[in-house]
């Protein structure tokens, strides 16, 4: 490791790293502990452990229509952001053309527009055409803000490709669409397909657009969670978010199985 | 034929501006009237114009109309909205804590992220590996879920209150709910893992060689880190904290949360506008000066940064 020139950790970095790691899970710690006490309101569950607030999940129907909401949302919305971002990653990666660098920061600019501003903006839209409470709506904008992820996924695997493969099945005949769909896609699918996770875990877990477009029809689990959290102190949240801390862990783990999490997370090769 | 297409200059990937990216990329030489990549673009083209820059465009639009409190939104327009934002020290007040608030959170990320860092440079491997995780990893668990474990924790009762009142700091609890001090403790935490990446970028690119040579000419670690590590590591550290203050001021969900309505911000604001006074002239324009706020600091630093820094670039 490169850092080893700059020395070692002595014992007061490494109390420092045990403070700022207890930081950083102490939140996450704190809501699964909870989610399993049996008393009516927000404790710990060391004098009385219970599954009540699983089993109250049952008894909250807008909860589970919520949550196959934001399945169906997350699953339409990925699928929709890397059938459009495969095409223009191959626009950025393999043309040079005037306008490129401006497509680019179009379709990566859902990251800096606040999701607020957003939010607005599909409030506004959506009520002069009608679509207010619609589905489909809801998938399309979802799938825009979803849209870098995805394209910066499949950059990163055109890049540094080899296309001699490629190259060679075009001078045996092969049209673009065949050389495309049997030689470039297989060698890309690793970074499309964990453009696709990461796309539908940043849809799964969006709420600040999303809260200003939901309607009671089209309420998707984070909205109807933060409803509740920032309404009332219902035990019943944390267990919703025990469950939501396990999904999000398992589609971490799918995440490192298809390109490795580092370049997820921070983008090395 | 390896080419170094992805370089993001010190920012984490998926916020660095794009502009720089793939510069060096071996593309097909096409004549300039080539139409092929406008037409592989068209799709996410079509849904970029339709359901983003014509939304925006109505927004700003909506900001001119005029409102009437009785009737709502009239077909006139007017700048009243920004007149009203600009001439009442309300708003001054709003978009001033939104800034403090932004800064706070930067400064601590900053002061904490940066040796944290170091921290994990200087692990193994495997340990290196395994707190990655642990830190970036709450990236992609929501912000909600985040924001409710805090308010447990920051509760008068809570866990924070307890350890703070069982060490002596304090002899009653203190109120940490509904209070800035509250709201910028839990940025903090959601907004921690961009300031790790940013610098982690930065010290991937760092010249060992450089700091070893100055070891080896009788300078002391801390000599060292200040003259020949700290300035490698400065464009890393300052765009991991243009990235912290710009999601800072667009969080809603936090300062909802652990704020309230005591500690109202920007983005608060407009959703207060948008959903309970509906006045939707009034909240688009909050919205287009927060818009404008995000571009401005993002572009302007981005420029500056890769000025005052081009040697480390290249």
């Amino acid at each position: 490791m490169k850092g080893r020139a700059i020395g070692q950790n002595g014992p007061v970095a490494l109390a420092f790293h045990t403070l700022f790691t207890l930081f950083i899970v102490a939140p996450l710690i704190v809501v699964v502990l909870v989610s399993f006490s049996d008393k009516g309101y927000i404790s710990m569950p060391f004098e009385g452990a219970s599954l009540r607030w699983y089993l109250a999940i049952l008894n909250a129907p807008e909860l589970i229509t919520a949550f196959w909401l934001s399945v169906w949302l997350g699953l339409g919305s990925a699928t929709l952001a890397t059938v459009v971002a495969i095409p223009a990653a191959l626009a950025i990666a393999r043309y040079r053309f005037i306008g490129r660098d401006g497509l680019m920061a179009l379709l990566m600019s859902p990251l800096m527009i606040p999701h607020v501003v957003m939010g607005v903006a599909f409030l506004r839209f959506f009520s002069i055409m009608g679509w207010t409470g619609s589905f489909v709506g809801l998938l399309l904008v979802h799938a825009l803000i979803v849209v870098p992820f995805s394209l910066r996924l499949t950059l990163a695997a055109l890049s540094g490709l080899e296309r001699d493969a490629e190259l060679a099945a075009r001078s045996l005949g092969a049209s673009r669409f065949v050389a495309f769909r049997r030689i470039l896609l297989p060698l890309i699918l690793p970074g499309v397909a964990g453009g696709w996770v990461l796309a539908f875990i940043q849809s799964f877990d969006e709420v600040t657009m999303t809260i200003f477009v939901a309607t009671p029809g089209t309420t998707t689990l984070p909205v109807a969670l933060y409803h509740r959290v920032a309404l009332l102190t219902d035990p019943v949240t944390t267990s919703v978010s025990t469950i939501m801390i396990v999904g999000t862990m398992a589609l971490m783990f799918v995440l490192d199985r298809i390109v490795g999490l580092d370049k997820v997370l921070i983008g090395k090769r | 034929m390896r080419n170094k297409t992805l370089r993001t200059n010190g920012m984490p990937w998926f916020l660095s501006l794009p502009s720089r990216a793939f510069k060096r990329g071996h593309t097909n030489k096409t004549a300039p009237a080539d139409s092929t990549p406008w037409l592989l673009s068209l799709p996410a083209l079509a849904l970029f114009l339709g359901l983003l820059v014509v939304p925006l465009a109505l927004t700003a639009i909506l900001s001119f109309n005029a409102f009437d409190g009785m009737r709502g939104v009239q077909p006139g327009y007017t700048p009243g909205s920004y007149i009203e934002i600009l001439s009442d020290g309300y708003y001054h007040e709003l978009f001033l804590r939104t800034g403090a608030m932004s800064l706070g959170t930067t400064i601590i990320c900053m002061a904490v992220g940066v040796p944290e860092t170091l921290i994990l440079a200087k692990m193994r491997p495997v340990w290196q590996g395994t707190f990655f995780v642990v830190i970036l990893g709450p990236l992609l668990i929501s912000v909600v879920v985040r924001t409710l474990g805090w308010s447990i924790l920051l509760g008068r009762q809570g866990m924070v209150n307890s350890a703070l009142l069982s060490l002596g700091v304090v002899d009653r609890p203190t109120q940490l709910m509904y209070t800035m001090t509250g709201v910028i403790i839990v940025l903090t935490h959601v907004l921690m893992p961009f300031m790790v990446i940013a610098v982690w970028t930065a010290l991937q690119k760092l010249d060992t060689q450089v700091a070893h040579a100055a070891r080896s000419l009788g300078a002391g670690p801390v000599t060292t880190f200040r003259r020949i590590i700290l300035p490698q590591l400065m464009p890393g550290i300052l765009s991991g904290a243009i990235i912290v203050f710009t999601l800072a001021a667009s969080a809603f969900a936090t300062p909802a949360i652990i704020g309230g309505r005591r500690v109202k911000v920007v983005t608060t604001a407009i959703y207060d506008e948008f959903l309970s006074s509906l006045n939707w002239p009034l909240g688009a324009a909050i919205a287009m000066l927060l818009l404008l706020g995000i571009v401005f600091v993002v572009v302007g630093s981005n420029r500056l940064v890769e000025r005052r820094f081009k040697q480390v670039f290249t």
